[in-house]
């Protein structure tokens, strides 16, 4: 995707969009390099626009167009001297464009849709697959008799209605690979014949094969006695109508509910994706089953980030105080063991305070029995579910404060604190008077970017509780400790997967953040402006 | 140092150690608690901090080595432990890479060039870094899967393809290296130009050599980011040989199959590779991160 860092190092040197530095003398000598750097552009092009055809023949069209837009860029930016400045922003731009911007589109526009287990599929594949559906005729049904030899197979057919009419296939193996095998008219086949107890045992690699009956008709297995001559069962009329060969009952495609219905307004699965318009955002908000989960969900959420970002404010700003203290000698040893927490990769770290924690075998809860004689159900119940994602989170992120407030702390000049000394201020009067105002600028937008990223903690709860334990009487499982975006990530990959809801939460999730991070934006620049 | 000294300062000093001693304990426990459980002989084992009769069972099953157990059955190892921590080292040591590269050269031009949309473009990458990758989860589940249609090294299941994922995590990368360089002066590349260096030489031959600390706090902080990162995994990686470490051990810890010592063991062998890195780095990231910090 994209374009390797040789292709800048020929670039001419000759740029218009450089105008703080002066022209170089030799920007000629270096443009002669061109040709590798053309060669490539279009061998990387013509690869690009090979996958492109393909994913277009597959019946996309963002994804393509996407690639195409963007690989018509690239050709511009590193092959026209106007783009020159663009090249060295170009590549980082493409993976942000690819891996942020466009997911966040293709969500959006999956939001509109009832995309989801049950209509995974385009109308195209559907009508595909229901073309490809065969139906026994009736009219050439043969008694089947299987004969071993060997590890070699041949099947004897005899006809249902005219028993003199025997056909025997040639030999084959029974390996569950799907074959066709051609039967003459012959009454002698090899080897021993087998007990319909045997049969039964082979019926599934039976069911792949296909008979090809003296070049006339193909049968296939019909039930555990029988094959029998097969045909489509429909055939496509126009407007993607499919008419019952048989029976010449029609279904179409109903553009509503994304499934084929007959004339009863029967579905017949799979269904197929279609645009269902605001219905999602429709059922969030007035589905009692989903908005009532949904809004205490959110309220969870927010407490959650908020009470998780002030525990480790405080927590990590008191400590860092600590470590800054002179006379604490030996404080660098407290303080390469207090950063550990965030050394350990978090996904170890939620793992074992879910061993820990485990109500019959953990440690956690063996201490507390021998102690004080209480045994909390952390898993099942929704109070200490909570508390427990409290602390775990709080022991994962106080280190990361921590860190942050003692490079501010050494910027709060050291004069201050003497002249309060001299007055006879106790520590408490220090951190209240001079440290917290001096803190409370530089440390809001990290603040706030610490409760966006613990709005979104996903690990966190997935590795933990799984956002268990669960809400009773809900239309969609949601759980006393589920984040939004735990929420989303179930309502898409495990329950149900419905893909359409779960993109509708997450734009709503995306606006609540992009809200948040606006607020930031505004608090880094005012504080920038001291 | 402050001069003016409270006359109780040796009973406060003792205090705060008293105090941190207490914190410590806590803090430390988990890990003390995890390495002991490592040893202990079974996966129910329950007893003090310091294993009465220890075993090297769960070591042995993560290593990959068949297990004899008293009675004489052999134990096999049930996961691939140590292919999912290659498996990991792979994508993230790949990603770190590409993220550097690509932030690299975005930060000079954000720092150094002007073009226009320079400023929109840095504000949009600043909200845009905030919304989580797990929901766009649907959109890569969907994109690689067709991808894959296509180009099958690319499609689920890939390592390449998740490497792609992570792609997007590099706008935070680009403001801390954007920063680094508005800190070297210009006249260094100006007088380079005067002797006739393309901007490019310029770039690579003044200003990276002088970023070398910023590069090294980059990669260090995606390696991390990138050896933690467990959604995108959990969804793009299906075989069980394919799996890295994050997405791989949660599967010691299922209700129905609960290998408590097993994970333990798991846990400590590749979890200290990975802290003793951070540790060595830290302190470059704590300066890293604070300067990251204060900028926004």
């Amino acid at each position: 995707m994209t374009l390797p860092a040789n292709a800048k190092s020929v670039a001419t040197g000759k740029e218009n969009g450089k105008k703080n530095m002066s022209t170089p003398a030799n920007a000629q000598k270096l443009s002669s390099g061109n040709g590798p750097k053309w060669a490539l552009v279009a061998l990387i092009d013509l690869a690009l626009l090979y996958v492109i055809f393909l994913l277009y023949a597959q019946g996309e069209i963002l994804f393509p167009l996407t690639l195409l837009v963007l690989c018509s860029i690239g050709t511009w930016v590193f092959t026209n001297k106007a783009g020159y400045c663009y090249r060295y922003v170009y590549p980082c731009l493409l993976g942000i464009i690819m891996f942020i911007v466009f997911p966040l589109v293709y969500t959006f526009s999956i939001s509109f849709t009832n995309y989801g287990s049950a209509n995974i599929l385009s109308l195209e594949r559907v009508k595909e697959i229901h073309l490809d559906k065969q139906v026994k005729t009736g009219d050439q049904v043969y008694r089947l008799a299987l004969y071993q030899d060997n590890g070699q197979y041949q099947l004897q057919l005899t006809d249902k209605n005219d028993s003199a009419n025997v056909y025997t296939s040639e030999s084959f193996t029974l390996d569950g690979q799907a074959k066709e095998v051609a039967a003459q008219p012959d009454t002698s086949a090899q080897g021993q014949k087998l007990s319909m107890r045997d049969i039964v045992k082979q019926r599934a690699a039976l069911g792949e094969i296909t008979v090809n009956l003296h070049g006339n008709s193909r049968l296939v297995m019909s039930s555990l006695r029988e094959f029998a001559a097969m045909a489509p069962q429909y055939r496509e009329e126009a407007d993607n109508v499919l008419v019952d060969i048989h029976t010449g009952e029609s279904i179409r495609p109903d553009m509503v509910t994304g499934f084929y219905v007959n004339v009863d307004g029967e579905q017949i699965a799979p269904g197929f994706s279609v645009y269902v318009g605001g219905e999602n955002y429709q059922l969030l908000l007035e589905d009692k089953g989903i908005r009532e989960p949904f809004f205490k969900i959110f309220v969870w959420t927010v407490v959650f980030a908020a009470l998780s970002v002030t525990l480790c404010a405080i927590i990590g700003l008191l400590l860092a105080n600590l470590m800054q203290w002179e006379p604490l000698k030996e404080r660098g040893i407290y303080r390469v063991l207090l950063i550990l927490p965030y050394a350990v990769p978090a996904f170890i770290s939620i793992l074992i305070f879910k061993g820990l924690f485990n109500q019959n075998f953990g440690e956690i809860n063996m201490i507390l029995e021998g102690l004080f004689g209480i045994e909390p159900e952390w898993m099942t119940n929704p109070t200490f579910a909570r508390m427990m994602i409290l602390i775990v989170n709080t022991w994962l992120g106080y280190p990361y404060m921590m860190i942050v407030c003692m490079g501010l702390l050494k910027a709060i000049p050291d004069v201050l604190y003497e002249a309060s000394a001299i007055d006879g201020a106790t520590p408490i009067h220090n951190l209240l008077f001079i440290t917290l105002p001096s803190l409370a600028k530089s440390m809001a937008p990290i603040l706030i970017a610490s409760f966006a990223f613990n709005f979104n903690n996903f690990v966190l709860i997935d590795l933990l509780t799984a956002g268990g334990p669960m809400r009773p009487g809900t239309s969609i499982e949601a759980g006393f400790t589920d984040l939004l975006v735990n929420f989303t990530f179930r309502t898409a990959f495990v329950a149900g997967q419905d893909f359409g809801l779960a993109s509708a939460i997450a734009t709503m999730i995306f606006l609540i953040v992009g809200f948040i991070s606006w607020v930031n934006l505004r608090a880094t620049r005012s504080s920038q402006e001291y | 140092m402050a001069m003016v000294q409270p006359r109780n300062l040796h009973y406060r000093v003792w205090a705060a150690r008293i105090v941190m001693i207490a914190l410590l304990c806590l803090v430390m426990f988990p890990f003390l608690m995890i390495i002991s459980v490592s040893f202990r002989t079974g996966n129910f084992a329950t007893g003090s901090l310091i294993p009465e009769n220890p075993s090297l069972e769960h070591w042995a099953m993560v290593l990959g080595i068949p297990y004899e157990t008293a009675d004489g059955n052999i134990v096999e190892p049930t996961f691939p432990v140590l292919t999912w921590l290659w498996n990991s080292i792979k994508v993230s040591l790949t990603t770190s890479a590409l993220i550097l590269t690509l932030s690299t050269t975005g930060a000079y031009a954000f720092a150094r060039l002007r073009f226009r949309l320079k400023h929109h473009l840095l504000t949009s990458m600043m909200i845009l870094q905030m919304f989580p990758a797990v929901l766009a989860l649907v959109a890569f589940h969907a994109f690689f899967n067709k991808l894959g249609g296509v180009v099958p090294w690319l499609g689920l299941n890939t390592h390449s393809a998740l490497v792609m994922s992570y792609l997007g995590g590099l706008t935070m990368n680009i403001w801390l290296i954007k920063g680094y360089f508005e800190s070297i002066d210009v006249a260094l590349e100006e007088s380079a130009h005067i002797d006739g260096a393309t901007p490019w030489q310029a770039f690579r031959h003044i200003l990276l050599p002088l970023s070398v600390p910023i590069l090294a706090v980059v990669f260090v902080l995606s390696f991390i980011g990138v050896i933690g990162e467990y959604p995108i995994a959990s969804v793009l990686l299906q075989g069980v040989d394919k799996l890295t470490l994050a997405v791989g051990v949660k599967q010691f810890l299922y209700a129905q199959n609960y290998l408590w010592g097993d994970f333990a063991a798991a846990a400590v062998l590749t979890g200290m590779p990975i802290t003793v890195v951070f540790l060595i780095a830290q302190r470059y990231l704590v300066s890293g991160l604070t300067a990251g910090g204060v900028k926004g």
